[in-house]
């Protein structure tokens, strides 16, 4: 039986051992703090500004910004340009025919992508453009290779040129570095999109903290049930022998 | 005589009300030694209900349209009062019914809760496990995600590989060339109305069948052979209500709280319930870089790809895949074990049966797995097992030595 | 198995108690889960958004004439109602159920003879309180088919009820009571805002 055992053991170790090399690209931790309210704040602004020329975020309304700890005439001041009404929901004016004669693909709508790609993926992505003259667009990044979006914050972080080491035959970038200097120091690029993708995560499901909260006070209500019906249990199997 | 007894005697002069209720329940003597594995079935009910209840409400909000499906179903997350906990409910509810499922087959494996005279409860289990299967495939289009689209594209295309009319099939049920937006209307159509009612319709069978025979028990004896000689009660069972109903609130009560943990604090499972490609809306021009179907689909989906193309043709991997399932009907055939339960089995039984679950948890593992020269050989192999358990049952378990029978069950 | 054949005995209480309080319990798990349900049933975001307050532009409204507005999907009349119109007001009280607008079928501060802010403009929901068609506009005074001692109002379409030109309705017709007053304020001489009082009203 113990032979057994181990033999079994082993055969479920197997697909581990033999998949445990597949990787791709090394992700940073994105700085997600879904309570930290000035950081939401902060991302939103870059969010509208920068990115809401050309992505759409259809499924969001200006007016969800309120659980952000914002007002509807901050709301309205601050972060809403392309809409009329609070109500609206995030639509760029941008034809999608159009945009994609001028980038090659039309951007994708923003309201869910932090949870299509991850927080991480996005953190790390926006912080991975760099040079590339053969590139239409002057830019290429390195986890998303040929990206047809240009670097739209590279006069916040500046240019980056890579780095590159030898590996085996071929030439791989072994990390970026600062060519030219942008407007804002690295760390507080880092920072801001920082900010961008917590708010991005937030947005990808704006109901998320409703939801934790509401998970314990469920679980909580279950824990008292489970004590409660225990004893039902308890008093009625007496008669089983 | 009370109202309510006179109520009651109306009623039951035009209805079998109180017969009813005696028969399943109060009357109905199941035997006192179930354990933590007779919990899966109650547990299967409720997360019918549950996906039952739930689906109706989003069906109030989804579109079945592919311009207009994926923000819907945003729209339902966002905009709708309530709506992303209907919606977690659902999705978390689809996976839940599969392990809750499996587990409850895995039961009737382990005990003989398939041999005679419960054949036909155990074929009506497979159906409801092939219509379940059915069903959670046609509702995975309907986000209309990347995932949707070319899970539904692929497997669709399985049948393109029926030799003869395989083009004409697939076409007929696309109901166009590509998955479009007739194949979402149509999905979305036996989604919500066609399978439930299948479903519904072969639980309450299953039921009645179970009812007539009465349940097995992890010694896998027959309680009716020894009767109360004055009240012909089974005298090793107890009534279902109120023993088993109560103890069944304490596993739904479990159930709940491993649930509510899901849905609450981890919906997508890491991508195991809902997968992040399913986020991006569907897109007929680009394949998401690897597919593989949602987890309770993975030792199948395995076995096909372990099989090669053989003569230019899918086929024999989608036979295959097939023949996974249909054996599993013939199970109250196979075995000729003289005992039920695996407590009194012999070891070549055992060994088998841990085999089989490795091989059906391995593959499920495999199947989630980008395709690789050493995966293929592992789901080879374990798809050999896989098969291996069925077809040599009928020789394993004659010459497997048991150990007797306890008279009256134990513990 | 059995229960009092082993001499032991059921403590009935306990278990009645027990019963009882797995119910209650129960019955509050079955309501947390029916609210979200039924909750879900309201008006969602976007309905809610598409029901916002609506601002109109009231300065090419001319005298005699009728706008309609849509707010909260519904139709909102705005009428800019002449001298003669307003004169013929309050002379046919006796023939109408509310003349003096005692249901609350009108924000307060549309509690009066014209049943309106400024007096020219009436504001109304043009859906009849009958079964909510939607009347039509009959401006013309004693028209053929309405009778001689028609004053000018509304007629609805569907069972002829007839209603003043400050909506309000006539005895002897299907609808019960007044046309309703929607809340609504001036943000301007010509800025309409429909669906919010003015501030301190």
């Amino acid at each position: 039986m113990k032979r057994l055992k181990n033999f079994l053991l082993l055969l479920m170790a197997v697909p581990v051992i033999a998949f445990a090399s597949e990787e791709g690209p090394r992700l940073d931790k994105a700085p997600v703090n879904l309570s930290d309210q000035a950081s939401l704040q902060r991302g939103a602004r870059i969010f509208v500004n920068y990115c809401l020329n050309c992505h759409s975020a259809a499924a969001m309304r200006y007016s969800r910004m309120e659980d952000l700890g914002l007002t509807e005439d901050q709301i309205k001041e601050n972060l809403m340009f392309a809409a009329e009404k609070p109500g609206e929901t995030m639509t760029v004016g941008m034809d999608k025919k159009e945009a994609k004669g001028w980038f090659g693909s039309a951007p994708p709508d923003l309201s869910v992508i932090a949870r299509a790609r991850g927080s991480d993926w996005l953190y790390t992505y926006l912080r991975s453009f760099y040079r590339d003259d053969s590139r239409p667009t002057g830019w290429n990044n390195v986890v998303f290779d040929k990206v047809a979006m240009p670097h739209v914050l590279w006069s916040l972080q500046g240019e980056m040129v890579p780095v590159k080491k030898k590996e085996g035959e071929h030439e791989v970038i072994d990390h970026l570095e600062l060519a030219k200097p942008g407007s804002v120091t690295l760390a507080e690029y880092d920072a801001m999109v920082g900010d961008l993708v917590n708010y991005l995560t937030w947005m990808g499901e704006p109901a998320q903290l409703e939801r934790q909260k509401l998970g314990l006070v469920v679980l909580a209500f279950l824990a008292f049930f489970f004590v409660v019906a225990y004893y039902l249990k308890k008093e009625f199997w007496k008669d089983v022998h | 005589m009370s109202a309510l007894q006179k109520v009651m005697g109306w009623v039951d002069d035009r209805f079998p009300l109180t017969a009813t209720y005696k028969a399943h329940l109060s009357e109905y003597y199941a035997p006192k030694n179930f354990n933590f594995w007779y919990f899966f079935g109650s547990l299967a009910l409720l997360v019918l209900v549950m996906q039952i209840v739930t689906g109706i409400f989003l069906t109030m909000n989804y579109k079945p349209d592919s311009g207009l499906a994926f923000l819907s179903v945003e729209y339902i997350m966002r905009d709708v009062d309530w709506g992303w906990l209907i919606r977690y409910m659902h999705s978390t509810g689809a996976s839940m019914f599969f392990v809750v499922v499996y587990l409850h087959m895995f039961r009737g494996l382990m005990y003989g809760s398939y041999r005679k005279p419960r054949e036909l409860i155990w074929i009506f289990g497979v159906l409801i496990y092939l219509a379940l299967m059915a069903e959670a495939f046609l509702g995975y289009l309907l986000p209309w995600g990347q995932m949707s689209y070319w899970g539904a594209q692929v497997i669709v295309n399985l049948f393109a590989a029926v030799p003869f009319v395989g083009d004409d099939l697939s076409i007929w049920i696309r109901g166009d060339y590509v998955i479009s937006d007739a194949t979402l209307n149509r999905f979305f159509a036996f989604h919500v109305i066609a399978l439930p009612l299948v479903l519904i319709a072969l639980v309450a069978v299953h039921l009645v069948a179970l009812h007539e025979v009465g349940s097995n028990n992890p010694d896998g004896i027959e309680i009716k052979k020894k009767k109360d000689p004055v009240t012909h009660i089974p005298l090793d069972g107890i009534p279902f209500h109120p023993y088993y109903t109560v103890k069944d609130i304490v596993g739904v009560i479990v159930f709940l709280m491993v649930f509510s943990a899901i849905v609450f604090f981890g919906p997508t499972m890491g991508g195991y319930f809902l997968e992040g490609n399913n986020f991006i809306p569907a897109d007929p021009l680009k394949t998401p870089p690897h597919i593989a179907p949602l987890w309770y689909f993975t030792p199948f989906y395995a076995i096909l790809r372990a099989v090669p193309p053989m003569f230019g043709s899918q086929f024999p991997g989608v036979v295959a895949m097939g023949m996974s399932i249909v054996l599993i009907f013939f199970l109250p055939w196979l075995d000729r074990g003289k005992v039920k339960s695996i407590r009194y089995r012999g070891p070549i039984y055992k060994l088998m049966l841990a085999l089989f679950v490795v091989s059906f948890v391995g593959l499920g593992y495999l199947g989630l797995l980008p395709p690789s020269p050493v995966a293929t050989i592992l789901a080879q192999t374990f798809s050999v097992i896989y098969f291996l358990f069925f077809l040599l049952m009928p020789w394993y378990t004659s010459i497997d030595k048991t150990k007797p029978e306890p008279e009256r069950v134990t513990g | 198995m059995s229960q009092e054949a082993d001499g032991q005995k059921v403590d009935t209480r306990k278990r009645k108690f027990l019963i009882a309080a797995t119910s209650a319990v129960g019955g509050v798990a079955v309501a947390g889960v029916a609210v979200p349900l039924v909750m879900s049933m309201l008006p969602s975001a976007r309905a809610k958004a598409a029901g916002a307050p609506v601002e109109i532009d009231i300065s090419k409204v001319e005298p005699g004439m009728l706008l309609t507005a849509e707010w909260r999907g519904k139709p909102v009349w705005v009428v800019n109602r002449t001298k003669e119109m307003l004169d013929l007001l309050g002379k046919h009280d006796n023939r109408l159920v509310d003349p003096n607008s005692e249901q609350p079928q009108q924000p307060p501060y549309c509690k009066n003879a014209t049943r309106s802010i400024k007096p020219e403009f009436l504001v109304a929901v043009g859906i009849c309180t009958h079964l909510g068609c939607s009347p039509t506009y009959r401006k013309e005074v004693g028209a053929e088919d309405l009778g001689a001692d028609w004053p000018g109002g509304f007629l609805c379409p569907c069972h002829g009820s007839r209603f003043d030109l400050a909506a309000r309705v006539f005895k002897n017709v299907p609808a019960p009571v007044n046309l309703v007053i929607p809340p609504h304020q001036y943000l301007s001489a010509t800025k309409l805002l429909i669906g919010v009082d003015a501030k301190g009203a």
